[in-house]
């Protein structure tokens, strides 16, 4: 059976069922899940979280939870059944042929060993090689993976070393024993786009050079239509659609894999024309804002008069919005993007600098503000699992602003929270629930509902759909997008993600090492960018439009231009 | 995954630790037997009647009778009262004044979080029952002393338990959008912080409980504790330590009375921590 066509599969997964037992009874992760891979061939396996794609692939590695099952199927490695291996060729499948690469790489690598023995680790427990043998390989490897100064990075350990540096090392490592298939779930998720941009084009070329398969698993259309030469679709535990790249993004045949193409935020159709915000220039004014972070500070420091350390999160930064108008700002992971939002809202102080709304100047601290002021500056939260009290039910987190800021009479509450529901369109059954029982879009909908129920005219929104399935992602952008012209509210819209601020800000304001890089218009920004930085953070996005056939694209149609 | 509401009600009751279960049992049987004592004995607890003295286990007397002819069982199922009494009391100090100590530790930080900590690790720097022997002697035997003294050395552990949650969830967002939108610090701290940084107490409190009977029951045994002649499980054993090769049963079966509370409080701690760990 598994040799009947000309070239043989590397993996080949057969009907493959799975269930897990939870408290809530049994739950399918599986339902016959097929696909192969061809020696050679990279395969990507996209999905929302829970669509099973992930279970999957680390069944081929037969890692499989204590409390799941496998009900039917075979994974065919090589031809070999994987799930009836004894356990001295599971192992040595494992750590010779197929490696496996994580999401976070800060919590795969082991804290207390030196990256270069982790590498060379797996030489000498699988190849028998000796540990001085062993190491030189790894720093030879650790250079191939482009770290600089490969025989000092390799005496580093995990927390030394930046995210793109550890992804990097935990390639080093999976590629040890020179493995024949490479499966790598979410590799980027957790980086920058520049830094995804990297590994990307190392995973590229580690691929040609040694000519691996690669299972590349990945909620992002983008980065596997950049990698991939075919794809799996899975949705609830099944596949929904398999075939060529360009076939999947072109001439998708399910339902679901057209919503998921057409959700992706680079095809969003532009919500254009956004319309002008006609209001004064300076609704809200941030002059010179200044915000620095003391780390380290302690009773001791404090009582021996040591001068304090300084991290300037934020560095003179101004901006200014129209009332009804939006704005992005955009910036790596820890370029200070957070930190102003939150010196705005009042949540950190900032050193220097003023912020006014409609010319009348707010206090530094949430402490010293006026209660009319705080009602007026609301902030959305990233994410949903920790954004919302876990002892709380909907109706109750809905409640407690309207009460405990006398926004409306005891009596009118109940009407209020349902208007609060429609308006983020949840149904009225979920009133009675713990947050805790709700889906992680229905979450940030809460999210948004408390903000609204403070009546702000000026709402922020800190990265708040990068935690998000990218068809929920397209959901609550779509909402924001239309809360914004009803309630005319001023937005200010914190991302990483260049395509969400371009579906809606009018405005824009890239940031790197809290200074403000370039700032203006959306479409001159992105479009005609100014600064080499910019360039790079545009030329970094996955290109998903490229893939498209003309006539059927909704392009990224601004980036396009500049690249 | 459709069930209705009754069906998961049901399946909740089933899914429920078994040890938790079994020890809420053994513990519901000694509250039943403290409430309860005047039904079950006729006899009263403190009154001497030397001709009774020293009787065996036998129909008269069911667990026997001590030096002074007082029935064992009156006195354990009397003794019940003051021991339960003492797992509460010896808890309930604690918990509160070591929660609200670490809440706002942790949640204001700083020097204020510096300061209460100096003040947590001098009390736990000194000697434990020491410590508690020298309160109790200062002010004086009996379940007062008892409980102020628990409730000076004790707060520590749920200072730390509660703290070490909150400086986790001060910076949550829930917390960060609770200040966003003006309440003030009373009410983050009691209903956002508090109700998710409790449960590893809710947790704790019912192995404390068993300690604080350990620990009343020796300071009975000391003659710091309840004084005689209240019936009271650690001083019966004091009292029939003596009369150990003669008649066993004035010490061994206050004895067992000690451990199967503790047993059943113990019982009921690892259901919590289970039950609660797995979430709602």
């Amino acid at each position: 059976m598994s040799t009947t066509k000309e070239s043989p599969d590397l993996v080949r997964v057969e009907d493959l069922a799975m269930d897990f037992a939870t408290e809530y009874g049994t739950v399918s992760a599986l339902r016959g899940v097929s696909f192969s891979l061809k020696a050679g061939e990279v395969l990507g396996i996209v999905g929302e979280s829970g669509s099973g794609k992930t279970v999957a692939c680390r069944a081929i590695l037969r890692l499989i939870a204590d409390n799941a099952k496998v009900k039917a199927g075979r994974i065919l490695f090589e031809g070999e059944d994987v799930l009836a291996m004894d356990e001295a060729a599971l192992g040595q499948m494992r750590g010779e042929k197929v490696a496996m690469i994580f999401q976070n790489p800060s919590t795969h690598l082991d804290p207390i060993m030196a990256v270069g023995r982790q590498v060379a680790e797996g030489m000498v427990m699988h190849q028998g090689a000796t540990w001085r043998d062993a190491r030189k390989r790894a720093v030879s490897l650790l250079e191939d993976m482009q770290i600089k100064d490969a025989p000092r990075r390799a005496t580093a350990y995990p927390h030394e070393l930046s995210g793109g540096m550890r992804q990097r090392v935990m390639i080093a490592a999976a590629l040890a024993c020179r493995p024949q298939l490479l499966i790598a779930d979410e590799p980027t998720t957790a980086l920058d786009v520049t830094v995804q941009a990297q590994i990307l084009e190392l995973l590229r070329r580690i691929r040609r050079e040694r000519n691996l398969s690669i299972i590349l698993v990945s909620h992002d259309l983008g980065v596997v239509a950049e990698m991939c030469d075919r794809v799996v679709v899975m949705k609830d535990g099944a596949v929904v659609e398999v075939g060529p790249v360009e076939q999947i993004l072109n001439r998708p045949v399910a339902e679901y894999t057209r919503r998921l193409v057409a959700s992706q935020p680079s095809l969003l159709p532009p919500a254009r024309p956004i319309e002008k915000a006609t209001g004064a220039a300076s609704y809200l004014e941030v002059k010179d804002l200044e915000v620095n972070f003391y780390p380290g500070e302690s009773l001791l420091s404090w009582a021996m008069r040591k001068p304090p350390q300084i991290v300037r999160a934020v560095d003179k930064i101004s901006i200014g919005l129209r009332k009804g108008g939006s704005l992005g700002i955009v910036g790596e992971s820890g370029s200070g993007k957070s930190t102003i939002a939150r010196a705005i809202v009042g949540l950190v102080e900032p050193e220097r600098g003023s912020i006014g709304i409609a010319g009348e100047s707010l206090s530094a601290g949430l402490g010293h503000r006026q209660p009319q002021q705080l009602r007026k500056l609301q902030m959305v939260f990233q994410d949903p699992f920790m954004s919302l009290n876990p002892a709380f039910t909907v109706a109750r987190t809905l409640a407690e602003p309207l009460r405990e800021q006398s926004i409306c009479v005891e009596s009118e509450i109940p009407r209020r929270i349902q208007e609060l529901m429609g308006k983020v369109e949840l149904p009225l059954t979920l009133l009675g629930r713990k947050t805790t029982q709700l889906s992680g879009g229905q979450r940030q909908r809460v999210g948004i509902a408390r903000a609204l129920a403070m009546e702000p005219e000026i709402l922020i929104a800190d990265e708040v759909t990068s935690a998000l399935d990218v068809t929920i992602q397209a959901q609550i952008l779509g909402l924001f997008e239309r809360l914004r012209r009803e309630l005319s509210l001023t937005l200010i819209l914190i991302s990483h993600d260049l395509a969400v601020v371009r579906y809606l800000c009018e405005d824009v304001a890239v940031m790197r090492h809290g200074r403000l890089v370039e700032y203006g218009a959306t479409d001159a920004v992105l479009g005609a960018p100014q600064e080499e930085y910019t360039r790079q953070l545009i030329a970094a996005i996955p290109q998903l439009s490229r893939h498209l056939q003309a006539e059927k694209v909704v392009p990224f149609r601004v980036e396009c231009r500049s690249i | 995954m459709a069930l209705s509401s009754r069906e998961r009600r049901l399946a909740s009751l089933r899914r429920l630790p078994p040890t938790l279960l079994i020890g809420g049992a053994l513990t519901a049987i000694w509250v039943a037997f403290a409430i309860f004592a005047p039904f079950l004995t006729d006899y009263d607890p403190i009154k001497v009647d030397v001709i009774q003295a020293l009787k065996p286990p036998g129909p008269d007397h069911w667990l026997g009778s001590d030096a002074i002819g007082r029935d064992i069982f009156a006195r354990i199922v009397y003794g019940a009262r003051y021991d339960l009494a003492m797992a509460f009391f010896g808890v309930v100090g604690p918990i509160i004044l070591g929660t609200a100590i670490g809440l706002a530790g942790g949640y204001f930080g700083g020097r204020i979080d510096s300061i209460l900590m100096r003040i947590l690790e001098v009390t736990v720097s000194f000697p434990y029952f020491v410590l508690v022997i020298a309160i109790v002697a200062v002010i004086g035997p009996g379940l007062k002393g008892y409980f102020i003294s628990l409730t000076l050395v004790n707060w520590v552990s749920y200072t730390r338990l509660v703290r070490s949650q909150v400086l986790v969830l001060r910076s949550a967002d829930f917390v960060l959008a609770a200040r966003g939108m003006g309440f003030g610090h009373l009410r983050i701290m009691l209903f956002h912080i508090l109700p998710n940084a409790i449960i590893p107490s809710v947790v704790f409190v019912m192995t404390d409980a068993v300690l604080a009977i350990v620990l009343g029951s020796s300071l009975g045994f000391l003659g710091l504790g309840v004084q005689p002649p209240t019936p009271e499980w650690g001083a019966m054993i004091a009292e029939g330590q003596t009369y150990l090769t003669s008649a066993w049963w004035i010490a061994i079966f206050p004895g067992i009375a000690v451990c199967s509370l503790a047993l059943g409080l113990s019982l009921v701690a690892d259901g919590l921590a289970r039950l609660l760990n797995t979430g709602p």
